[in-house]
């Protein structure tokens, strides 16, 4: 861990580094925009990185050697250990956890670099403080807010919305004085009270915790996506800070790229943003009486008779295929209906399970090619001369009630409609409702058949029986 | 640099961003995130510096968590992004094929409970 050379933070071959290493972040996400390119781009925005850690390894403000090589080891082994051991269902927790840490290195290095700057009761400049303070609230909720939603991806904390009351006053009140906090420190910043910013970063957890406990499981990818802003802006203002460019533009790049997908799902969903993070989403709903109706109940053999004739079959997969890990089931029985002829194609919702593009991620890993993946503006038109729709343990994405009832708390989110397909099979462990806590009109219709039972035990039975045909 | 300076490579850094990421499918948005997450990895950068000045033991300590945290992050979404783009294949590549897709793979049964 000696330096290599003694560079200077301002020298120019430092800063033509960062250029070198952001531009390569830019051109990584660039060709993140085809599937055949995109794992390039990854290792171009790798060696982006790599790059930058080690130019700035070369600069003559790095001491305490040792520390840093501890800390270096201690995240190689968890980062390289977590990444291998992961499952791809996971998948959304473990970018929450990643984000997370993200979020809680800029908020300690706001610490950090405030308790240098103060250290021998001296003030801060507030083109410094007012970045150290930004990245000191930001990085905290970030963190807490994402340990939060692992927690709840995870399922050790219960992912429906944790509601208390008045928590929205208390949020705002808690906001308000975080600050108010700030702009005292702001105002006293020749000798900034160190126990005063203790008591930012201490409210900022509380904050982190409270904003994400309310919001339900359903609504966390959101929640990530937009945390995901939240620390890359942390980040940029570390950034602004200790005067590092190359924080400012990877953090803000991150900060828009987080933006937009937020935006997205939001409107892929067609809830505002403001109705995602403060409603409770799914906790109200659920006490909705939900009647029973009668149901047509098919077994596999059925199943197999309908899907085998078929010449066109969509499969919609949904949170329930990943829970049950049936992709590879699933893209079995998919073999076997081409075996026969059968035109098959997957139909994903941009909020199908946890995250977007969390079903092409499963599917891919199950070998299922990138072609047969069709977004849902490209599949809707095809419904109505689609034999069979299958769907594979998804319910909201599906309900028709969005389109048809004005009443019903998803009326106006776009779905997958299925319920135009000649027939539709419905496989699912029982008629329980899903996120939303709605019922849904679907398996109640005539050209519906239930199939009740495990995602991927019922893939691989109807496999079998199609086999047999 | 001042600040001026800063804020202009702030505003074109936020339109870059959006500019680039717009073109990104929906298919590829979990990879996305994964990696825009790693890259905001860079913060580890933040701890290298601040740490050089840590003269007291609070201060080595959350200098140590700071780069460890950004380490992961960095390390863990680089492999993690990685993993997930390796699976991505088109029609004409299936190397898997014929080895029945639908067998349990070792790693599978053995994260079962972590879900």
């Amino acid at each position: 861990m000696i330096p290599l050379a003694a560079l200077e933070p301002g020298d120019d071959i430092v800063t033509v580094a960062y250029i070198v290493a952001f531009s390569l972040f830019i051109l990584g996400i660039r060709q993140g925009t085809h599937p055949t390119t995109a794992r390039r781009g990854n290792i171009i925005a790798g060696v982006g990185m790599a790059i930058a850690v080690a130019i700035t390894l070369a600069l003559d403000v790095i001491g305490n050697g040792a520390l840093i090589l501890i800390g270096i080891l201690v995240g190689l082994a968890i980062g390289t250990v977590a990444s291998y051991r992961v499952q791809m269902t996971a998948m959304p927790q473990m970018v929450a956890l990643y984000n997370g840490v993200g979020g809680g290195a800029a908020a300690l290095i706001a610490w950090s670099e405030f308790r240098e700057l103060t250290e021998h009761g001296g003030g801060i400049e507030l083109d410094v403080f007012v970045p150290v303070l930004f990245s000191t609230v930001i990085g905290s909720v970030s963190f807490w807010g994402s340990n939060v939603a692992f927690a709840k991806l995870q399922d050790l904390i219960p992912s429906k919305p944790l509601q208390f009351p008045l928590q929205h006053i208390f949020n705002g009140l808690l906001l308000a004085g975080i600050l108010a906090a700030c702009v005292a420190l702001g105002v006293d910043n020749e000798s900034p009270p160190e126990g005063l910013y203790i008591g930012v970063l201490l409210a900022s957890t509380l904050l982190g915790l409270s904003f994400v406990l309310p919001i339900g499981g359903a609504d966390m990818p959101v929640v990530i996506s937009l945390l995901n802003a939240f620390t890359g802006l942390a980040a940029a203002a570390a950034g602004f800070a200790l005067d590092n460019v190359a924080l400012i533009v990877a953090g803000t790049l991150v900060g828009s790229s987080g933006t937009i997908l937020t935006l997205e799902m939001s409107r892929a969903m067609n809830r505002s943003i403001a109705n995602l993070l403060f409603s409770g989403f799914g906790a109200a709903a659920a006490a909705g009486e939900i009647e029973e109706r009668p149901v047509t109940s098919i077994g596999p053999q059925d199943a197999a008779i309908k899907l085998g004739y078929a010449d066109s079959v969509v499969f919609v997969p949904g949170y329930g295929m990943a829970v049950a890990q049936a992709q590879h089931a699933v893209k079995e029985l998919a073999d076997e209906l081409q075996k026969r002829g059968v035109d098959v194609n997957f139909a994903i919702h941009p909020v199908a399970g946890r995250m977007p593009g969390h079903m092409n991620v499963l599917l891919a890993e199950a070998d299922v090619p990138y072609e047969q993946l069709k977004e849902m503006e490209e599949i809707n038109p095809e419904m109505p001369r689609t034999d069979v729709a299958v769907v594979i343990g998804a319910n909201d994405v599906t309900n028709p009630a969005a389109k048809d009832d004005p009443d019903s708390p998803i009326a106006g989110m776009p779905i997958i409609e299925v319920d135009q397909a000649q027939q539709v099979i419905v496989i699912k462990r029982s008629l329980s409702p899903g996120f939303a806590g709605i019922d849904n009109d679907l398996f109640y219709k005539e050209n519906t058949s239930m199939l009740f039972s495990d995602a991927k035990g019922a893939a691989s039975e109807i496999a079998a029986e199609v086999e047999n045909l | 640099m001042d600040l001026i300076t800063e804020i202009t490579i702030f505003v074109l850094a936020a339109f870059v961003g959006f500019e680039v990421i717009s073109k990104v499918p929906t298919t590829l948005h979990t990879p996305l995130m994964s990696q825009t997450n790693a890259i905001h990895g860079i913060v580890m950068l933040g701890g290298l510096i601040v740490i050089g000045a840590a003269d007291d033991t609070l201060e080595k300590a959350i200098g140590t968590i700071a780069i460890a945290f950004g380490t992961i992050n960095i390390v863990g979404g680089f492999l993690v992004t990685d993993r997930m783009l390796g699976m991505f294949r088109g029609r004409d590549r299936k190397p898997k094929k014929e080895e029945g897709p639908a067998e349990v793979t070792p790693e599978q049964a053995g994260g079962e409970a972590g879900q």
